[in-house]
This record gives C-alpha cells, structure tokens and sequence, in this order.
C-alpha cells in the first residue's frame, strides 16, 4: 500500500492533469471559435424571397412594437390603382377611405403620380410588421413590399424568437456590415 | 367603382400569378410621363458597431479581474455587493442580458456541429472568458459579475436551508437542462437558453408573457430559497461547478484556524458550506460499502436506461426542429388526415419542393434526435449514478469549508467569521498605529 505521502501526489497530480487538461479544453473552443469568425458581428434579417408575409413578426418579437417593419421597392412596384398591399379585397371605393385600406394601421400611403399610377409609400412610424401588405402583394401583385429587420430597433437576440416561430425559415443570420436582404428587379430582359 | 367591376378585376388578376415563377413582373413598372422620380426614403439604419461587443468583452475581463480581487484579497461582502449591482445594471438593464455565457454555450456548440456557422467573436469570448478565470480563482463570475445570478441575490431576503438530498436531486434539472441545450443547438433545432431565459424579459422590461411569469416565480421563489435559478437549473453553473472543484485559488473562509462555531454555515444561503467530516462509525462502514458497491453496479444500469429513455423520446426530441413538424403536417395533409394547410405548410408549397425530399430530411434529423437522445439519456443516467456514488463516499474535512463546486463566491460568510472579524481588526490597528 502506497504511503500516505505519495498518495496525495498522485492525486495533486491527477488534479494537475485535469486543470490544464481543461484549460486546453476551453483554449481549443476559443481558438476553434477564432479560426471560425468572419470578423463581423451576425445580425437577424428576413429573406424576402421566403417570406409569405404570415403576421408572426408582429406579434412574436420580444419588443412590444417589433423591429420588423415593411420595406417598399419602387422600382418593382407596379403603381397599380387597385393595389391588392393596399386595399381590401372588395372594396368598397379605390381610394384613401379607411374602409378600404388592408393596413391596420394605416401606415400605407398612397398618392396619386398620373393616370393612371398610384404610389405607395410605407411611414414607417407607424409599420407594425404584420405583413398583410406583403401578403397581398405576393398574392397577386409584383411583390415590391417585403418586411425587414429595423436594426435600429433589432436587440439581436441570440435567438430569435420571430426566427423560431418563422413558419418558411426565412430568418437568417447576416453580416452586421451588410444587414439587409433587399429585393432587387429581377426582370430577365 | 362597383363591387361588381372589383370582383372581375380580381379574377384576372388571379389568372396571372404563374408569371412571377418565370421571373417577370406580373405589372411591369410604369413609364411615367409626368417626370415621377422614386422617392429617396431614409436610409436603412445600420447595425450596432462590433466595437461595442468587443468593448463589453473587455468590460467583462475588467469585472472578472476586480470581483477575482475583492473575493479574493479584499474578501469585502459590501464592495463584492456593489460590483454585484453595477454587473447587474450594465450586462442587465443596459446590455439587456444579451450576449451572456449561459447562451453562449449554444452558440459554440453550433460552431463545433454547423461548419456554416461563423460564431461572433463576442460570443466565443464571453463563453471562454470566465471559465478560464473559474480555473484560476474559483465562481467569480457567479458571484459579482452575472446579471441573472446578480437578480436572484439581490432579492434574496430571508433564506430557508434546502435538505442536501433535494438539492442534489433538483440539481439533476440543471444537467439534463444542459444536455438539452447542447443537444437542440448541436442539431440546429433551437437555442433552448435563450428562448426560456427566465429574467430577460425584466433586463428589457418587455417579453413574452410566458417567460415573465416564470421569471417572477422564480424571483419570488428566490426570496426564501438562494439563487433557485443557479442552483437549479443554470447549465453554464454545470460547467463552472466542476471547474471550480480544480480552481487553484478559492474562497477560504477564515482566515486562520477554524474555531468550529458555524456561524458561517448559517450565513450562507445557498447551502454551500461543508462541515468537518470524521470516519465512518464501526457499525455504519460495512453497511456504508456495500451501499457503494451496490450504486457502483447500479452505475451502468442507470447509463444503460437514461439511453433506452432518451431513445424513447426521440420523436417528441425531433419535434423540436420546424422542418421535421413541416413534414409531420404536410404528410397529415397529403394523405388526408387533415383538412386544411398551416402557413409553414404553405411556405413549404411555395418552394416548390418534393415532398419526398422533405420526409427525407426529416427521417435524417429523427435519426439524429435517436441518437442524440439515447446519448442525453445516457448523460442524465450517468449524472444521478455519479451523484449516488458520490454521496455514499465520505470525504474527510478538518474545519468547516465552502463547498468548491457549490459556491457562489458571494462572501457573505466573510463577515460571519469571528477569525475574520480578528484580522481586520488587526489591520485597522495596524493601519491606526503607523
């Protein structure tokens, strides 16, 4: 039977192993980690190609007004009268009367350009993300309204809780230097 | 306009969605004669600086260095206290407890299992950094520097002791809690920590409702019982727990020699101080080995059936994941077992993917979930046997001494000590008298 003496050795020696072992451990994560990194912070942003504008961008972010707010692309926007992100389906006049609008919060405007083009503009102040605009858009119009991440509201959860109840995953991560996933005309002319 | 004319106006435009598949508008943008430019919105505001997660890693060394320093040299509750605080209202209220080691767990876990994934340098950071200092001098982070234990303290008003044998038991919660985590964030299902972070929603004064009244319950839970939440169910205590058994400096609490009064057992009230062991009694040694070899051979039994468990669950476990429950409901649907479409299964429609390609991906990741389960059953199985084995040796202790692994490094046994109270009088003498 080994002395008392060399038995504390042995175990000053297995605690010895075990702390540098895991020193190594957490130093190889960190390094693991570097040899990873782009550099660049990660932030959320919405695919708009993905989105269906389903309304749980509204209603599943931690912040009580969302971050997410619709984007409006002029260049693929079609300037219709009867704009179906802006009206109700059936309604009853086309124009500004708050019986027709689709936006719950009236945060579309629409302004008349010339016969017979009408355009639409977000106020942003008022967006509440619900994407029921987007949904109509995609439904039958050119898809130029599409939601985005606001990184000035974005708190950049480490996960996103509209990301996890997004029901398409059009969530992803991007680089913070480059935060938004814009349409673009896509017209293959 | 008349309904009448709305409706046929609908009607053609329902006939022409097909075009957009081809990569055409179905309106082509207007040429305008009037000389319409669009309109030039604000710019879209750009994403917080990387400067700023770099400077709150640094903010993070700095605390851990000076909670290492007044734990461990000035062993001052008060200063520890108000360190604790100034954590609590930078990484807290103003950070709003986002990046924090607990989550960050996740996010190297992801690293190590998705090659697509590039881990922010602050994530990587916060989760290393105070395992590295726990290696060095014991649960400082836990103590002064995290805002969730920082909430829980500072609420702590009257302190009841938990038996021992429930503490170990609940503590089971914290390492399947872990295995979870490691386990949904290995398989990119989902980032458990964050999404049931009990305090967030006060650190923003907002969230979901859910997660608030969890967190209230267990603030008011927390008023009787110490940090319910570190104890209990924090996974990264998991980790800091057993690297601080290792830790080369430590909280010692007297200074000299114990002089056995127990006053700093009933000052702590996380349970957390050790009394002095003696040898097992004649009559109780043969009766305490056997209980040892009998829960050394119910060691594998237990691995063995936390695996079968685990392997059990592994349907529930896959659910987890959104394309899996994709599957489950457009399979529902396409043979006819439910009448109607959900909007992830309409999203998935609109990829314009095979179905089949989609129960492939799920039969995959419920093959994964088998796995993983069996390995996280097998883990918990492993964790309670190690614990009964570990309760059944009795481990020899002169004096009255924390608990590595269980303290929390708060120092309120400090300034119970009478040893204690000797030697500050000692120094203010010795700083009077020069």
């Amino acid at each position: 039977m080994p002395s008392n003496n060399e038995d504390m050795t042995r175990r000053k020696l297995l605690r010895e192993g075990l702390w540098g072992a895991c020193l190594v451990g957490a130093g190889t994560a960190a390094g693991l980690s570097v040899a990873r990194n782009n550099q660049d912070n990660m932030v959320w942003q919405i695919d708009p190609y993905k989105c269906i504008g389903c309304g749980n961008c509204a209603t599943y972010c931690v912040l009580e007004h969302s971050a997410v707010k619709c984007v409006q692309a002029y260049a693929i926007c079609g300037y219709c009268d009867l704009c179906t992100g802006y009206l109700v389906p059936e309604p009853k006049a086309l124009d500004t009367g708050a019986e027709n609008e689709l936006c719950p919060t009236g945060a579309i405007k629409r302004t008349y350009v010339e016969d017979p083009y009408y355009e639409y503009t977000i106020d942003e102040t008022l967006c509440n993300g619900c994407g029921k605009c987007v949904k109509g858009c995609l439904a039958f119009g050119n898809g130029s309204l599409f939601l985005q991440v606001r990184h000035d509201r974005c708190k950049n959860c480490n996960e996103c809780s509209i990301a996890a109840a997004c029901p398409s995953q059009a969530y992803k991560r991007v680089p913070a230097d480059q935060p938004y996933l814009l349409k673009k005309v896509d017209l293959k002319e | 306009m008349t309904r009448f004319a709305c409706i046929t106006v609908f009607s053609m435009v329902l006939l022409v969605p097909c075009l957009n598949a081809l990569g055409e508008l179905r309106f082509p943008p207007p040429e305008f004669e009037s000389g319409y430019r669009f309109p030039e919105g604000a710019p879209l505001p750009a994403a917080r600086p990387v400067l700023y997660e770099y400077a709150d890693a640094v903010l993070l060394v700095v605390a851990l260095l000076l909670a290492s320093y007044l734990i461990l040299k000035r062993r001052s509750r008060r200063a520890i206290f108000v360190l604790m605080i100034a954590a609590l209202f930078y990484f807290g209220f103003w950070r709003e407890g986002c990046i924090c080691p607990i989550g960050a767990i996740q996010n190297v876990t992801l690293t190590a299992f998705d090659s697509t994934y590039a881990i922010p340098l602050a994530a990587a950071a916060f989760f290393v950094i105070p395992l590295v200092f726990t290696l060095f001098c014991g649960r400082v982070f836990c103590g002064a520097v995290c805002p969730l234990g920082a909430i829980q303290d500072a609420v702590l008003i009257h302190p009841v002791a938990v038996p021992r044998w429930l503490e170990s038991g609940l503590r089971l919660l914290a390492y399947t809690y872990l295995a979870a985590a490691v386990l949904f964030a290995a398989l990119g299902s989902a980032f458990l920590i964050c999404r049931y972070d009990p305090f967030i929603g006060f650190f923003r004064l907002t969230g979901n409702w859910n997660i608030l009244i969890l967190g209230a319950s267990l603030l008011v839970i927390g008023l009787f019982v110490g940090r319910p939440y570190c104890r209990f169910l924090c996974p990264y205590g998991v980790i800091l727990r057993h690297l601080s058994r290792l830790s080369k400096r430590r909280v010692t609490i007297t200074p000299n020699e114990c002089i056995q009064c127990r006053l700093c057992e009933d000052a702590c009230p996380f349970g957390a101080i050790r009394e002095p062991t003696e040898d097992w009694p004649e009559g109780e040694y043969k009766i305490a080995k056997k209980r040892l070899v009998l829960f050394l051979v119910l060691l594998p039994v237990l691995v063995a059936a936390g695996g079968w468990g685990g392997y059990a669950l592994k349907e529930r476990l896959a659910r987890m994941h959104p394309r899996v429950r994709t599957a489950e409901r457009v399979y529902l649907e396409e043979t006819g077992q439910v009448t109607g479409t959900t909007n992830a299964s309409d999203a998935f429609r609109t990829t314009g993917q095979a179905s089949d390609t989609l129960y492939q991906d799920a039969t995959d990741i419920r093959n994964q979930f088998a796995l993983g389960g069996a390995l996280l059953g097998a883990f918990v199985g492993f964790v309670a046997g190690g614990k009964l084995v570990a309760l059944s040796v009795r481990r020899r202790r002169t004096e009255y001494e924390a608990d590595p692994a269980g303290c929390f490094a708060c120092g309120r046994c400090y300034q119970s000590c009478p040893k204690e109270h000797e030697r500050l009088k000692k120094i203010k003498e010795a700083v009077a008298g020069r």
